[in-house]
């Protein structure tokens, strides 16, 4: 594997700095964030790096909880924060993270045991990385489905109280709903899992590759990873719809938007 | 023997400035409501079909609201909403019990069941509206001006409609009209809103 040294990510870094030079002479005002986010990219990933070398020296079960718990809390903010009608007050925190923890950790622990079988269990070089890849996309999943779901009720109202005035149960009423909104937060991984490899390489795969890694193992990886995501997000967008799809009505089984923030 | 309680009996009903409201309403009797825009006549039969909260509560044949699955009580409890609401493609997608009366009869034939939603005036969306409530059988039927678009014609053949369902069945009929004709033709009983409240009124033209 070729280590890179800092003057090697410096010439990386000359590249962005071009092109933030190049977007002012455009008249384009995208160079400021470019820089922050460059920078911000630099300054995250050393730190989780220098997090990560303590971690992995550290491996006991306390610290990869305390990590992976900081994980879902800013992955469940995310989720939260891509939402234009979320729920207000602790709802529109809560149904996010709630289905991530149920389907990104049952999905990870289940990998890690079943599958992986490192002793210990929860050996970081294994637990974190696979952790960080499941939230990352049950929260994409999450983030879409739910998006989806209240925009739509909101939307379509006048049809969801029409069909609850012909008689119909609320889980009747709003079910095509749902399933729209299951089915785009399941797009995304679905459609990585059909291009994986003809119009993309995976990063992780890539990544492995470049680190020395034969391909055939690193593409074993890689599909064992798509399962894997595609399980968890399958898992937390359904988690996800479903409570707050029955959040959307009252005992009564009354349509409540007023539980929705406006954009 | 104790005397059986009102088909609809409403207690101490309030929804925002609407209420509260008590009142009594016998099987088979038909009972108007007019007043401003505003004054809170759809809050009132939104409420009725407990589509939104309130206090107080409705009851039917003595049984409260809260007593009776919310689903249940919309099915026997119709309210037919002033813009009638499609999700289906096709208009027939929305029936599913029998038709109350032959399509004939409110000036439509039987053909329109195939056709799409989209090609429907708003005429005919109202009549078949009603007839998509009916189909479900309700005691008590909420309509929240059933004739609005309707020619004098037609509104004559849902007024007939309605009395029919109304003496066969023996059902609530509770209508809000602001023609003043109509609520002669058809009410047993009519009420003017006056500050969120219900005051009993003579039909025009008789007493």
């Amino acid at each position: 594997m070729i280590e890179l040294s800092v003057t090697d990510l410096a010439i990386a870094a000359v590249l962005v700095l071009l092109l933030a030079l190049l977007s002012i002479r455009l008249r384009s005002n995208i160079s400021q964030q470019l820089i922050i986010a460059a920078t911000r990219t630099a300054v995250q990933l050393t730190l989780i790096g220098l997090v990560l070398k303590a971690l992995f020296a550290n491996a006991n079960l306390g610290w990869v909880m305390l990590m992976a718990l900081i994980m879902l809390l800013v992955a469940g903010r995310e989720v939260m924060a891509r939402q234009e009608r979320r729920f207000k007050g602790w709802l529109g925190y809560a149904v996010g993270t709630i289905s991530m923890f149920l389907s990104s950790f049952a999905v990870t622990v289940f990998a890690l045991v079943v599958i992986l079988g490192e002793d210990p269990w929860y050996t970081p070089q294994y637990a974190i990385p696979l952790l960080g890849m499941l939230l990352g996309n049950t929260m994409n999943g999450i983030a879409i489905a739910m998006d989806r779901l209240t925009h739509t009720a909101w939307e379509q109202r006048a049809v969801i109280e029409a069909r609850l005035m012909l008689g119909e149960r609320w889980d009747r009423a709003i079910s095509d709903y749902r399933r729209q909104a299951i089915r785009s937060g399941m797009i995304p991984i679905i459609n990585a899992m059909a291009a994986a490899g003809i119009v993309s390489l995976p990063g992780m795969m890539t990544g492995q590759i470049l680190a020395g890694a034969a391909p055939v193992e690193a593409v074993k990886y890689q599909i064992l990873i798509m399962f894997l995501i595609s399980a968890g997000t399958g898992l937390g967008t359904l988690t996800a719809v479903s409570l707050g799809s029955k959040q959307l009505f009252d005992e009564r089984q009354r349509l409540c938007l007023d539980r929705l923030r406006q954009p | 023997m104790s005397k059986t309680p009102p088909l609809l009996q409403i207690n101490q009903l309030q929804r925002l400035m609407m209420g509260p409201l008590s009142l009594q309403v016998e099987a088979g009797d038909c009972l108007c409501i007019s007043g401003p825009s505003g004054s809170g006549k759809s809050q009132l039969l939104r409420a009725l079909a407990d589509l939104d909260p309130h206090t107080g509560e409705a009851c039917l044949q003595g049984v409260p609201a809260s007593e009776i699955p919310a689903e249940v009580w919309r099915t026997r409890v119709g309210l037919l909403p002033p813009e009638s609401v499609w999700w289906l493609p096709r208009v027939g997608d929305h029936f599913h019990g029998d038709l109350p009366v032959p399509l004939e009869h409110i000036g439509l034939s039987a053909a329109i069941l195939a056709q799409p939603v989209a090609q429907l005036s708003s005429g005919e969306k109202q009549r078949l509206a009603l007839m998509r409530l009916l189909s479900n059988h309700p005691q008590v039927l909420l309509l929240d001006e059933p004739t609005a678009n309707l020619d004098p014609e037609n509104t004559r053949r849902i007024e007939a409609v309605i009395d029919e369902y109304r003496r066969a069945r023996q059902a609530v009929v509770i209508w809000v009209s602001h023609d003043q004709a109509q609520i002669a033709r058809v009410a047993d009983r009519y009420f003017a809103v006056s500050d969120g409240l219900l005051e009993e009124t003579t039909i025009g033209g008789r007493q």
